[in-house]
């Protein structure tokens, strides 16, 4: 019986040890002469339960073992070996009762088809599943016209965020007369929280170099960038490969496929900056200027990169295409809501249980991918809200999880799609605090060039600062939605005119929260420091001194067995009391 | 500058193509460590782009860095994911190992050099740091110290 170890080496699985659960496999098998194949694979999308090892048979039976450690791995290869898996760790399997995937079924996976299936840096993994037969059959079969309506028909409209129709994109692009035409990819995903484009480009370059390609050929483009931020270096290190083999194999480079369309590709890394993922910014960064947003008209399709026309698109469209030239239009119609077609990713972070990488059908009500996919809540605490769309985005609170995930409808709520980045909290997080957070990286962010959003945002981070040192007045509120519409209308690209959205929304649903903080000068979740208060509870306070001891302004008073004290007026809020005490007897409000 | 034949040889690889300016001066923070003002009047001679412009580009993006880094950059993340799961707590326990104040700062001996960073897209291991090129997840505070002794 031959066996099939995979192991996901993707950067989450490296952050959780992975790396080290690999040597030890290999370590394992060399020194007991076991009869396995040992291959490297990317994310999986279970990055709760990383590091993550699948142990596979001939007949396809398997399992995947979960937060697995350089000691327990060795036991889990012998009694598979054996015939009698071990039954802890295991995430999901085909031959275990109880353990086959659930969440999993509730999926379809277009873009993700490869991702933690195939070792992202061989390319004849990526061939063995249908890889660069779109291209061929593009080059071959299709004329430009036909590939464009083929996208068009399909459906997929842009998943970087604004939800534009990818073929129309395309079309511009195609019409625009030039001898020269660029196409880009938007690998920025500056959305912190989200990690979509990561996992894609990590565990299945080719998918994107594919569907660039087959951009290329369409629009009449003879060179393209990836323009991937510089905090993702193994996604770099992944295209770098993948760009190589693709070159090597004549993917890429002149008469691809024996015809006369010839295509180079680049890649740019980023220099941090989140303006520089709007596309004129971005073009101006691979120009080699500071990343600042440019009014459209002209757009992109008429005047782009070095004044050529250029096609932009996000990582995930890019990754969708070959699978729609493959399977045709009518069949990735078939999933998703009227205006939204087809599957959409997302990345599930914050109190989440199965924190990770998702793929679901548009149209499923943000109910069932919290609960249904994402099984629920991580800690015991209740739902609070969920943040869709980032920076741009807002939050929504229990009251609207029906909502379902397509554009259309969540654009109703005052959040937006937005790249997939979706972080769900529970009652420890103040969304006064959320806003400040949000509006502090917008106001860092903004490149400077309209004055609304530059000093706009300042002044509603500093309205906001007062609201959560219980300095704010109900008069605040005003001014804050007051402010908040005024940059929406002043801004000229997509970052002032989304940054408020967050404020907008949490003044919306969570406005109690606000009031609160005004005017009873509370923090109900407990996180604003200068709201808190850290009170001894008499009964439970057996006077053992550690409070007093922790204390670095030495304000909690008291005798050895007596109740202690803390001097409110010196009390910094640090909360060192509040961690040290064993009988939690600190009462923290 | 410390290492002109490696800042030569770099900039003659790019001189001549378009769109050099930030991958060359990428380059050239890694062989020097920073960007000094002498070597950017360097680049500058040698490509013909003007020092403003080469300093605007510097000044625009938080990558370029002005100031002499230490051996192992560490990059906390505040992003949403990391910001929900309490990063503040691990902030100041990085700050608080390396006796430092600042929210960006090089520590006195020069071995680390800290700054926040928003999402190193590793969301579900909430809170995370970077060292270096490697990626920390899943910390507590009380997980801080040990990891920084790996980077001694
Ligand atoms: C401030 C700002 C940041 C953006 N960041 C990203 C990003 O990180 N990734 C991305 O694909 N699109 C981003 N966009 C959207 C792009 O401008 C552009 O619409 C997108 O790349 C087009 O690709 P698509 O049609 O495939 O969605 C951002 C837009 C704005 C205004
Ligand atoms: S928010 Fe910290 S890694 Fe994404």
């Amino acid at each position: 019986m031959s066996l099939v170890i995979k192991v996901g080496l993707a950067s989450c699985g490296l952050a959780a040890g992975a790396g080290e659960v690999f040597a030890a496999i290999k370590t394992h098998i060399k020194k007991n002469k076991i009869d396995v194949e040992v291959k490297e694979t990317a994310c999986i999308g279970m990055c709760f339960a990383e590091p993550l090892v699948e142990i596979s048979r001939e007949d396809q039976k398997s399992i995947i073992y979960g937060e697995v450690t350089p000691e327990n791995i060795g036991n889990i290869i012998d009694a598979f070996t054996k015939g009698k898996p071990v039954e802890e760790n295991v995430i999901i399997s085909n031959i275990l009762k109880g353990s086959e995937n659930k969440t999993y079924k509730k999926q379809k996976r277009i873009v993700l088809r490869n991702c933690g299936v195939i070792d992202p840096i061989s390319i004849d993994d990526y061939l063995g599943n249908d890889g660069y037969t779109a291209l061929e059959k593009s080059l071959k079969e299709m004329s430009r016209v036909d590939i464009i309506s083929d996208i068009k028909n399909s459906g997929l409209r842009g998943r970087g965020g604004a939800g534009f129709p990818t073929g129309l994109k395309w079309l511009f692009a195609y019409n625009a007369q030039n001898d020269k035409k660029y196409i880009v990819c938007n690998a920025d995903e500056g959305d912190p929280g989200a990690f979509m484009d990561r996992s894609v480009l990590e565990g299945d370059p080719h998918s994107v170099i594919e569907g660039m390609i087959i951009g290329a050929y369409a629009i009449g483009a003879d060179e393209g960038y990836i323009y991937c931020r510089a905090e993702y270096p193994l996604a770099i290190k992944h295209l770098n490969i993948a760009i190589e083999q693709a070159t090597e194999k004549g993917y890429l480079g002149n008469n691809i496929f024996g015809s006369d369309f010839n295509f180079e590709l680049h890649i740019k890394e980023g220099a941090g900056a989140f303006v520089c993922g709007e596309e004129t910014a971005l073009m101006a960064s691979i120009e080699g200027k500071r990343g600042m947003p440019t009014i459209r008209p002209p757009f992109p399709a008429q005047s782009g990169l070095w004044g050529k026309p250029t096609n932009i698109n996000n990582v995930e469209t890019f990754a969708n295409i070959a699978w729609i030239i493959l399977n045709g239009a009518s069949e990735y119609a078939k999933y998703g809501t009227d205006k939204s077609k087809g599957t959409k990713v997302f990345a599930l972070a914050g109190k989440i249980k199965n924190s990770g990488l998702i793929e679901v059908p548009m149209g499923m009500p943000l109910k069932e991918v919290i609960y249904g996919v994402g099984g629920g809540m991580k800690t015991e605490k209740p739902f609070k809200g969920v943040q869709l769309g980032g920076p741009s985005g807002g939050c929504l609170p229990s009251e609207l999880l029906d909502t379902i995930v397509d554009y259309d409808s969540i654009n109703k709520t005052g959040a937006i799609m937005g790249s997939g980045g979706m972080v769900v909290m529970d009652t420890s997080t103040c969304m006064v605090d959320i806003a400040k957070f949000f509006l502090n990286f917008t106001q860092n962010e903004s490149c400077g060039k309209c004055t609304f959003c530059r000093v706009g945002t300042k002044r509603m981070l500093e309205i906001l600062i007062k609201i959560s040192d219980g300095d704010g007045k109900m008069e605040d509120l005003d001014t804050l939605e007051e402010l908040a519409h005024n940059i929406i209308k002043g801004s000229l690209c997509g970052l002032g005119q989304t940054a408020p959205n967050p404020v907008l929304t949490t003044l919306k649903y969570y406005r109690d929260e606000y009031i609160a903080h005004i005017k009873d000068k509370k923090c109900p979740a407990g996180v604003c420091t200068s709201l808190l208060k850290y009170e001894v509870i008499e009964d439970k306070c057996i006077g053992c001194t550690v409070c007093a001891m922790k204390c670095p302004v030495n304000c909690i008073s008291g005798e050895r067995k007596q109740v202690h004290k803390i001097d409110q007026d010196a009390c910094i809020k640090c909360g060192a009391c509040y961690d040290a005490c064993k009988f939690n007897a600190i009462k923290k409000g | 500058m410390k290492f002109k034949t490696e800042i030569d040889i770099t900039i003659n690889k790019f001189i001549g193509k378009k769109g050099i300016l930030i991958p060359l001066l990428q380059n050239a923070q890694d062989i020097e460590g920073y960007l000094s003002k002498d070597l950017m009047s360097y680049v500058s001679e040698k490509t013909g782009i003007k020092l403003a412009h080469i300093y605007g580009v510097a000044t625009f993006y938080t990558m370029f860095r002005l100031k002499p880094q230490g051996k192992h950059i560490i990059r906390v993340c505040k992003g949403t994911a990391c910001h929900v799961s309490d990063a503040n707590s691990i902030m100041k326990e990085v700050n608080k190992q390396l006796d430092l104040t600042n929210e960006e700062d090089t520590t006195k001996d020069g071995k680390f050099t800290v700054m926040s960073v928003a999402c190193l897209g590793c969301c579900s291991l909430a809170p995370v740091i970077m060292v270096g090129d490697n990626t920390h997840g899943r910390l507590t505070p009380d997980s801080i110290g040990k990891i920084l002794k790996k980077y001694e």
